[in-house]
């Protein structure tokens, strides 16, 4: 078992993900550069956050033509996993790895706090060590965050069980008062149609370990290894 | 060498915050008959080639870079 994970210009969660995987969670992981062509040897990689070429025209926009990503567009295919946090989930959107597209927060400003989700979908594998009995508490930081699509993709995410997670308040209930940043029906995470890619905008790599107040997120990555393990 | 003006803007269908933000202020300036703003992006292009070989080659810089065709509406004019 092999992770990865890709660091652009500009990311900065890169570390922690990479600290959360080997130290944490005692699997292999390597970086990957954004100039690589080459990730056959990874069972699971990970675009994590930051400001991929500074996020220039529109986040994610740039980062999405990198050498890496056609790389990163055959592991999908192959059925391998791949998860963006963040700014990972915008190259994601960017890359029509994931449908839909994520834009300014709608209070305008930049949001770095804890927030609830709730799991929506618990037999991915993504989510099947997540916590459901109560909301995972799980941060945000982000500008553009605020997660959009049309009724069609809608129809279809609803269709498929593909929304993962959503905000909602410590009851785990989606209301508009949880809703960080004016997604479309609370929407924090969403999955392909085959359930191998996952992008979500709050950052399980940073609560991961009780000591930094939740380790809610490290669910998320114990479901893959899991996953990953018995294949 | 031709000048290409591309302007694009946040589809009608979504909310634009920063817009609403302009607005509201140009509200409380006394400007109250703004009854809405869209904030877009606009880029000036100096490119080589002329005609429809030229336009074809803006309108695919556009689809695959300059805007996202989920989110944004983009229109172009090309100048000498």
């Amino acid at each position: 078992m092999k992770f990865g994970v890709v660091r652009f210009p500009g990311s900065n969660c890169d570390q922690d993900a990479y600290y959360v995987l080997r130290d944490v969670l005692n699997v292999p992981v390597e970086y990957i550069w954004h100039a690589d062509t080459d990730v056959r040897s990874f069972d699971c990689i990970v675009l994590p956050g930051g400001f991929s070429y500074g996020d220039y025209l529109r986040t994610g926009a740039i980062a999405r033509f990198a050498p890496v990503m056609d790389a990163l567009r055959a592991h999908a295919e192959r059925g391998k996993f791949l998860i963006g946090i963040c700014n990972g989930f915008q190259v994601l959107c960017e890359a029509h790895l994931l449908p839909g597209a994520l834009v300014r927060n709608v209070g305008l400003k930049f949001i770095c706090r804890q927030v609830h989700l709730r799991v929506e979908n618990a037999a991915t594998p993504w989510t099947t060590d997540a916590r459901t009995e109560r909301p995972l508490r799980i941060p945000i930081a982000h500008g553009e965050g605020c997660y959009v699509a049309d009724a069609d993709t809608l129809a279809e995410l609803h269709a498929g069980s593909r929304i993962l997670f959503r905000y909602c308040d410590a009851e785990g209930h989606p209301t508009t008062d949880s809703n960080p940043n004016g997604s479309v029906e609370n929407i924090a995470g969403i999955a392909n149609a085959s359930f191998n890619v996952l992008g979500m905008m709050p950052h399980p790599e940073r609560a991961s370990e009780r000591l930094l107040g939740s380790d809610d997120g490290r669910g998320i990555f114990a479901s893959v290894i899991k996953r990953i393990a018995r294949s | 060498m031709a000048l290409v003006k591309v302007y694009i803007t946040l589809k009608p269908t979504l909310l634009d915050a920063q817009g609403r933000v302009v607005q509201n202020a140009l509200a409380s300036m006394g400007y109250d008959g703004v009854k809405q703003v869209r904030v877009g992006k606009y880029l000036e292009m100096h490119v080589d080639g002329e005609g429809d070989t030229l336009r074809k080659q803006v309108t695919e810089m556009c689809d695959k870079l300059l805007a996202n065709p989920v989110i944004e509406n983009y229109r172009f004019e090309v100048g000498e």
